[in-house]
């Protein structure tokens, strides 16, 4: 018999849960001196409920293994939102526990309630309102079960205060196995959509791979790299999906979409059959719909049959898990391969000919500021590539600073990019870090953020110094809100309505307060040599405030409205 | 198009606000909607009609089939289908108007389920399009009060809609 605050903790335990990021609060005491009582969950207390949710959404992407929360009812509940929202955009799984008043006292307006259940549903794969202690250990396996198979997603527990009552003990069983007849997610593809896709991606002339997040959730990486390299077909990978495929390869084309690479775009635009893989064809990848892939036919692998066929018609839709899909594929193609003719042989060379020549544009070619001392936005990535040697786990925030990064640091290995693609989160870089960092403690986690974004959660440099996370913060200072000025620049004449920081503080006496070490930058030639320094600096959190050129803007980006993916700006006044 | 999609769910405190939610956050529009448990309790049927082109729909079906409490539907306009509306409507019966509207209710096999000095309670049911066409005949009447269930329906034959 326990109660349903040590059952609630020996559940995640049976989940392996190492770590809960959380913060506590009155509905939630119950279950803190359950935690108390325990030493193999550590509990890591942020300084925001939101950086809870995005420490434990970082923690969840670099290992594929569900993030978990824990916050108070009410003002706890409602700051986890965002977090809540950043993960179910992006498909991660992530399990948020969060407080209840007591079970009389819910709909009567009581202190610190909040309809949870009703605030989380858009935002939430499921959600539970745990009734009785006996019903915890349920709600909780199926929770972790819903929030990582199929397409993975945030779930949310709502436990009343007096379900988890210490002096109210109850019968304990952790369930081994569960059926729900209401939830099955596919298991495989359908092998004779399969087979049809195999047939068409070998008639192919112009074929196209684009791919998204959902390899990288799904684990098929290793699938992904064996068909496009058997296979020498152009990729490109999203925003979400970048290190899906190794960045660095001859034939990735980078990023496609609204800042997508010139040759990618391009190669979209021209494809004869493009092949999607747990990519959604979001308006920031597609722009205008009725001018995408004008000339392709579209192959499409997801986990959610409800990502197919949303934005874009597509010709073979395959519902499946993206690896055994991919593995099947693979499979199926593999003694094919020799069978391949001259004919075909030479016309994919033709396609690559053409590709190689849109790569000579060299769209994301860097030329210094004519002063030699200004830093470009995008050299200070290139030197944290340089210095890590590309190595290292790269967070980021939200704004320029998180193009530049995606698009001037390739990454070679899935989970080694994070960034919040679809909510777009700013404040989600330096948590998300920490969370990263939480799971390697011997690898480098460098969080790319801008002197904005990283306003959003600072306040979790009080966590970093509590648990010792010697993350990398590198600030892309630019003095103003980047991104929207940009917009305010190419689209409102350059009237520039309050996206200008003013009154920054001073960043390095402000890490210091923290008891961190700050550096700041003002001219190229310091760069390397304290970037290097930082880095150098393995135990301690370093925080690297650079003043950026504040003119710089993303290029390449995409025309809009009505255009194509091949309508770009490639640079200040110059498009295709 | 009009159609009507009936969905078996899971009977539990929550499902039918998730349901609801969903059109409401993906501005799908809801005509009608009934949801009532079946003959096994744990289990209720909804049954809700919208207007939507056929990608809509598409889309509208995946959505509710993605709720974890949702475990199978059906678009009974897909196929040969019966369907099924309850309407009570009170209008005002007096004089020589009495006869006359129930000459009227008669003609659409509508019941009078309560009469007054001055009114008539009349319960009619059939297709929706049954129960606007008797509307519209009563419309010289003074109608009171109108009730309607939203509609149900099944598929026509052997087809059934269960675990
Ligand atoms: C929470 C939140 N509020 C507002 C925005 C809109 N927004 C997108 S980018 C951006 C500017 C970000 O500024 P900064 O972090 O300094 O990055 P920069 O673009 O300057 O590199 C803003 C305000 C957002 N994405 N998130
Ligand atoms: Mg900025």
């Amino acid at each position: 018999m326990l109660s349903g605050g040590d059952i609630l903790i020996r559940c995640l335990q049976e989940e392996d849960v190492d770590y809960v990021f959380g913060y506590p609060g009155g509905t939630v005491l119950h279950i803190y001196d359950s935690l108390y009582k325990q030493n193999r969950i550590k509990h890591i207390l942020v300084r925001h409920e939101q950086s809870a949710t995005h420490m434990a959404d970082g923690y969840a992407r670099s290992t594929g293994r569900p993030g978990v929360v824990l916050v108070t009812s009410g003002p706890g509940a409602t700051n986890a939102i965002t977090g809540i929202a950043t993960a179910y955009m992006d498909s991660i799984p992530m399990v948020v526990i969060s407080g209840q008043v007591q079970s009389h006292l819910i709909g009567t307006d009581s202190f610190q309630e909040t309809d949870m259940v009703g605030i989380s549903r858009p935002i939430v794969k499921h959600s539970f309102l745990v009734r009785d202690a006996r019903d915890i250990a349920t709600a909780i396996k199926k929770a972790f079960y819903i929030a990582t198979s199929g397409r993975p997603g945030p779930v949310v527990i709502d436990i009343p205060k007096d379900i988890t009552n210490p002096t109210e003990l109850v019968e304990y069983d952790y369930p081994k196995q569960l059926t729900m007849r209401s939830y099955s997610p596919a298991a495989k593809g359908h092998t004779g959509q399969i087979k049809k896709a195999v047939a068409m991606l070998l008639e192919a002339e112009r074929p196209m791979i684009y791919a998204g997040g959902g390899v990288i959730q799904g684990n098929a990486s290793d699938e992904l790299r064996e068909l496009t390299q058997m296979l020498n077909y152009p990729i490109t990978n999203t925003l979400m999906g970048l290190g899906a495929f190794p960045g660095t390869d001859r034939q990735c084309l980078g990023m496609l979409g609204m800042h997508g690479t010139y040759e990618a775009n391009m190669a979209m635009h021209h494809c004869d059959l493009l092949i999607a893989m747990g990519a959604r064809f979001d308006d920031r990848v597609t722009n205008t719909v009725s001018k995408f892939c004008p000339y392709a036919k579209i192959i499409h692998i997801d986990i959610d049959p409800a990502s197919i066929s949303k934005n874009v018609t597509v010709d073979v839709p395959i519902v499946g898990p993206i690896r055994t899909v991919l593995a099947e594929m693979l499979d199926i193609a593999r003694p094919k391969m020799a069978k391949r003719t001259k004919t075909q042989l030479a016309r994919l060379d033709e396609w690559w000919d053409q590709i190689e020549g849109w790569r000579k544009q060299d769209c994301l070619q860097v030329t210094p500021c004519e002063d030699g001392t200004t830093i470009k936005p995008q050299e200070v990535i290139q030197a944290v590539y340089k210095v890590t040697g590309g190595t290292s786990y790269v967070t980021s925030d939200v704004g320029q600073h998180q193009m530049f990064a995606a698009l001037y640091h390739p990454f070679d290995e899935p989970r080694k990019w994070i960034n919040s693609g679809g909510l777009g989160t700013m404040g989600f870089g330096l948590p998300a870090a920490m969370g990263v960092q939480m799971a390697y403690p011997d690898e480098v986690v460098t969080c790319i953020t801008g002197e904005g974004s990283i306003q959003m959660n600072i306040q979790e440099l009080s966590t970093c110094g509590q648990f010792a996370l010697p993350v990398k913060i590198i600030n892309l200072n630019n003095r103003a809100l980047g991104m929207v000025k940009q917009w305010q620049d190419m689209q409102y004449d350059g009237r520039h309505s309050h996206s200008y920081m003013d009154s920054l503080p001073d960043f390095v006496k402000l890490v210091e307060a923290y008891g961190h070490v700050g550096f700041k930058i003002e001219s190229l030639d310091e760069l390397e040599p304290v970037l290097q320094e930082a880095y150098s600096l393995k135990d301690k959190l370093v925080f690297v405030d650079v003043m950026v050129d504040p003119e710089e803007h993303v290029y390449p980006m995409q025309v809009a409205p009505n255009g194509s993916m091949r309508d770009m700006w490639l640079k200040k006044g110059v498009r295709t | 198009m009009r159609r009507i999609i009936s969905v078996l769910i899971e009977n539990e405190a929550g499902a039918l606000s998730r349901v609801v939610g969903l059109f409401a956050q993906r501005s799908y529009n809801i005509e009608t909607l009934t949801v009532a448990p079946t003959e096994d309790e744990t289990l209720s049927r909804l049954t809700l009609t919208t207007s939507a082109s056929d990608t809509q729909v598409e889309q509208i079906t995946k959505q509710l089939n993605k709720l974890i409490e949702v475990i199978k539907l059906v678009d009974l306009t897909d196929g040969e289908h019966i369907e099924r509306e309850l309407m009570l409507i009170k209008v005002k019966a007096s004089g020589a108007q009495r006869a006359e509207i129930k000459r009227t209710a008669d003609i659409f096999r509508g019941q009078i389920v309560d009469v007054t000095h001055n009114a008539y309670t009349i319960q009619l049911a059939g297709t929706s399009d049954k129960l606007d066409a008797f509307l519209r005949a009563m419309s010289e009447s003074v109608v009171l009060e109108v009730v309607r269930s939203g509609v149900s329906g099944l598929s026509r034959g052997e087809k059934v809609l269960a675990i």
